[in-house]
């Protein structure tokens, strides 16, 4: 039985089925040639992902690191070029995308928020250098006395007050949970539909986390503005999220509402990941059984599921046959032989 | 409180940082105890001073830092005078160190089983056969195949590594393991795996523990003691359920409320508005006041001294007698 | 002000980054430094003396208007040349040359470091190979005699020439060490957020790299303006130069020329001498400043006195 949101501080997504979601991937693939020049070792780091983000909704992709949630996210930032498959930007594809004018403006719909408080920003330059240069780039149309205003009506939205005063300022005067909302900041410059957010909290400490992640809540509330929240951190992944992407070595293993995969896991990594999550408000737990600590295996992997080697319920099949996303129950699918 | 005579008595240790601007304290006033056999959980965010306070205690301090005041007593002996030869003598065989990233700490171009038998020679003689047994015997404890003794640190998995952190600070089965975040590197299943592998060594070894970390869910259910650290302070310390079941500073209160939780209900949560401060300018009076949501006017002036309720001690105006 | 302060190590490093714009923290690096001051202090005196030339030198450094070899005396502060030059009007106006030729090789020198260095950081792959042993290839060379050929078969001798042979022999060095920043550069989280903001790769060399190095190229500069004072000595002295020319390697030249020191007139090698070495000692000094930079193990550690 899914688990009733008390208070909801996200509403709840009107999941687009009308319009053409924002992003939908269509068998995404990255691989990446390893070992040298004359070595023909390829790194799986996606596989045949199948993605949908819609307007207004909080996707949150969960995974160790190795399950390739940050590849997608460059994969949707055109930081990479797709080794297969295909990225729909409304309908149409991305890779399609050439002249500058329209690589800037896909740029300016789907920007990324980066995981590094201390490495995003350029230390030699004030706050307002990003911003700045965000708004000539995608909003030319600004004069400068405009342009100084929307700055800092952007500022005010991520919650840096003054905004002039933080404007003037030099990174370093900042701390991390301040240079991630600047990290925010040049994203809102460009009037995005969808940020990538790629591990935005994971550096900062933990109690200005909730900060942040109540800022992005807030600005899907508010500016209608959807995310892909990248995490390994499943608490916090279900704090903001609509719903839940679990990946594992470079395939989706899980994908469905939030409180759905919470309340039912089907595929045993996702059960695995959360027996395994500590909770300081749960009572003590028993001790989970001894796990077979191994990295998930991506180069050559082959056909199979990739998970069967610490998979309790593998069967036969699951060494020769990859399982495909199946859907178990409404809107919640896992790639698994096995699950019911 | 502690009936037998402690295991490690810290009093009053202040450690400072030289820096241009004049002396940074890291570590201001520190003082706990720990029994023989108990496992103590710090807790804090960046800059709260955890990480030096082991330092400090493991005597591994170097310049700029340095310890400035105060006692650091380990069975009876006071730590701080000692030199680099008596320090050896207690060294790894008494207590012994597991540092944060394994990567960092375990060479790489030498085996496991070469830097094990360095750790031993380093403190003690013992003939090469015995020392290799006793490696064999280690590894098995933490539960690596002693196959792995030739095996280079990058050939194991990232649990694996901190596994062979610990087996090596176990060669002596000293009494006292002092761990610095020795999970943070790890994902949450390999986490939660050397959780249990730490708790289960404790039970059958008998070491006392000082487990450094910034997250409080993790040591939730492994320490019996748990101290909050705050600006180089400690702000609350006793015994883990309580502290758990009932946080009493409002700091406490603040960093438990940052953990949403993946059962029970959603609910919104606030975090702690501001950042820690700068330990350069601490702020006067009580370090938390600028960010604390139960300020009182004197919060602002006073420090708070230790004041004790239900077998805690709470640095809080809140707490005071007759409050 | 918010200084993160984390633990160990990290509380030093943390105390050391780069702060505010890119001048400021020049200007700062170079304030906080007495043998940084002390150098800029002789450089703006020798700018000063090339400066105000005219006003400073008594006579007309041309003008065989003295007997010649007079001693050092109150109207001829240096003495007089073999032809009856005033030789302290000759070091006073030379010094326009020599700093000219200082400052503009240098800043040449640096602009091809620079730019063979974050070129090949920046393409990485074959450009970069390519590159890395072009750079190589110039390192190996040994200045002296590439300086000496390059200025031997030169149709002109002129401060072009000179200029063209210091940069050629020059720019490699700083070449290394810049494509070793560049690369580290790379990977930092807030070069990769300008590219998928969408800037254009120049934009990204030009006003994102470029400035987070100024640090290392300064220094690189400082470093390539002590190789110019010395090796434009070099050349001018051994005859390579134009010998009509006012510097103070050429004053060098003919006071060897006309054997100085044996016809009792040391003062006259000495003084031009003794500008070369304060020049570059002058550069090297300001270096103090900036060599902390890219060595933080340079960087002074206070120990607490107990």
């Amino acid at each position: 039985m899914a688990l009733e949101r008390e208070a909801p501080i996200v509403e709840p997504a009107a999941v687009g089925a009308q319009a053409e979601p924002i992003i939908r991937t269509v068998g995404l693939t990255r691989h990446f040639h390893v070992g040298g020049q004359f070595s023909r070792r390829t790194l799986h780091a996606v596989d045949d992902v199948n993605l949908t983000i819609g307007a207004n909704e909080i996707v949150a992709l969960v995974g160790e690191s190795g399950s390739g949630k940050s590849t997608v996210a460059r994969l949707l930032a055109r930081v990479y070029k797709p080794t297969r498959g295909q990225i729909l930007y409304r309908g149409r594809t991305v890779a399609a995308v050439r002249s500058r004018k329209a690589r800037l403006d896909y740029a300016a719909r789907v920007p990324m928020v980066f995981q590094d408080p201390y490495g995003s920003l350029s230390p030699v330059y004030r706050v307002s250098h990003g911003v700045m240069r965000a708004l000539k780039l995608h909003r030319p149309e600004l004069s400068a006395k405009a342009r100084d205003q929307e700055a800092q009506r952007i500022l005010s939205s991520v919650g840096l007050t003054p905004p002039r005063e933080f404007l003037d300022k030099y990174p370093f005067e900042l701390s991390g949970g301040q240079r991630q909302r600047i990290g925010f900041a040049h994203a809102l410059a460009c009037r995005p539909e969808l940020i990538l957010a790629d591990e935005p909290v994971s550096m900062l400490d933990v109690s200005v986390r909730i900060g942040v992640l109540n800022l992005m809540a807030e600005l899907r509330r508010k500016e209608g503005i959807s995310f892909l929240y990248i995490t390994h951190d499943i608490a916090s992944a279900r704090y903001v999220a609509d719903r839940l992407v679990v990946m594992y070595a470079g395939q989706i293993a899980e994908s469905g509402p939030t409180e759905d995969v919470l309340a039912h896991p089907k595929h045993p990594y996702t059960q695995l990941l959360l027996s395994a999550v500590p909770d300081p408000r749960a009572p003590v737990s028993l001790p989970a059984a001894s796990e077979v600590a191994e990295p998930p295996r991506v180069i050559d992997p082959g056909e199979g599921c990739r998970f069967r080697f610490r998979c309790p319920y593998a069967i036969e099949r699951c060494s020769v046959e990859t399982p495909l996303l199946r859907q178990l129950r409404p809107a919640h699918e896992a790639a698994c032989h096995v699950a019911k | 409180m502690i009936a037998t005579r402690p295991l490690l008595e810290v009093k009053d240790l202040v450690v400072e940082y030289a820096s241009e601007s004049g002396p940074v304290r890291a570590v201001d006033r520190v003082s706990l105890e720990l029994a023989p056999g108990q496992f103590l959980g710090i807790v804090g965010e960046s800059g709260c001073g955890k990480s030096t306070l082991l330092f400090a205690i493991a005597r591994l301090l170097s310049p700029p830092a340095e310890i400035v005041s105060g006692e650091v007593r380990f069975e009876g002996n006071d730590m701080v005078s000692l030199d680099d030869a008596e320090l050896r003598h207690v060294r790894w065989r008494r207590y012994s160190v597991v540092m944060q990233s394994a990567m960092n700490a375990l060479n790489p171009v030498m085996t496991v089983g070469a830097q094990l038998r360095d750790a031993i020679e380093a403190h003690e003689d013992m003939p090469v056969r015995k020392m290799r047994a006793r490696s064999e015997e280690v590894m098995r404890l933490v539960g690596i195949d002693p196959i792995h003794l030739k095996s280079y640190p990058h050939q194991l998995s990232g649990g694996m590594r901190q596994r062979a952190m610990i087996a090596m600070a176990l060669v002596f089965t000293p009494d006292l393991v002092i761990m610095d975040e020795p999970t943070s590197a790890l994902d949450v299943v390999a986490q939660r795996s050397l959780m249990l592998q730490i708790k289960e060594l404790q039970r059958k070894i008998g070491f006392a523990a000082i487990f450094v970390t910034h997250d409080m869910s993790l040591v939730s259910h492994f320490s019996d003691r748990l101290a909050v650290m705050y600006a180089g302070q400690v702000m609350e310390i006793g015994p883990t359920r309580t502290l758990f079941t009932n946080p009493k500073h409002p700091y406490s209160v603040g960093l438990l409320g940052s953990f949403p939780s993946i059962r029970g209900a959603l609910q919104p949560l606030q975090g702690i508005p501001g950042a820690p401060p700068d330990l350069a300018h601490p702020p006067a009076g009580c370090r938390f006041h600028p960010r604390c949501p139960k300020v009182m006017p004197h919060c602002k002036t006073i420090e708070p001294p230790f004041f004790e309720r239900d077998e805690v001690l709470i640095r809080c105006h809140l707490y005071a007698d007759g409050a | 002000m918010a200084v993160p302060i984390i633990a160990g190590q990290d509380v030093i490093e943390a105390l050391a980054e780069p702060r505010a714009g890119v001048l400021r923290s020049l200007v700062s690096n170079l304030a906080s430094n007495r043998k940084a001051l002390a150098g800029a202090a002789l450089l703006g005196v020798f700018t000063l003396i090339a400066v105000f030339a005219p006003l400073i030198a008594p006579y007309d450094p041309h003008a065989l208007l003295f007997d010649p070899i007079l001693r050092p005396s109150l109207q001829h502060l240096l003495g007089t040349t073999q032809n009856g030059q005033d030789i302290f009007s000759q070091l006073v106006w030379s010094t326009r040359e020599s700093l000219a030729l200082a400052v503009i090789a240098g800043v040449i020198a640096t602009t091809v470091s620079v730019l063979v260095g974050v070129t090949a950081a920046y393409l990485g792959g074959f450009w970069d190979h390519v590159l890395n042993l072009f750079t190589d290839v110039f390192l190996v060379i040994p200045t002296l005699p590439l300086m000496i050929v390059i200025a031997a078969y030169a149709s002109n001798r002129g401060v072009a020439v000179l200029i063209a042979v210091i940069v050629v022999t020059g720019w490699s060095y700083g070449a290394r060490q810049l494509r070793s920043q560049a690369l580290a550069l790379r990977n930092r989280e807030f070069l990769e957020a300008a590219r998928v903001r969408g800037e254009r790769s120049l934009y990204i060399i030009a006003f994102e790299v470029l400035p987070n190095m100024t640090s290392l190229i300064v220094a690189i500069f400082l470093g390539a303006a002590v190789y110019a004072v010395l090796a434009a000595a070099v050349l001018q002295f051994i005859g390579l130069g134009d010998s009509s020319d006012l510097s103070w390697g050429t004053m060098l030249y003919w006071a060897e020329h006309n054997g100085a020191l044996l016809a009792g007139s040391p003062q006259w090698i000495l003084a031009p001498g003794l500008c070369i070495a304060l020049l570059g000692g002058a550069f090297a000094l300001i270096n103090y400043a900036f060599d902390e930079i890219g060595n933080p193990a340079l960087r002074p550690m206070k120990k607490k006195a107990r």
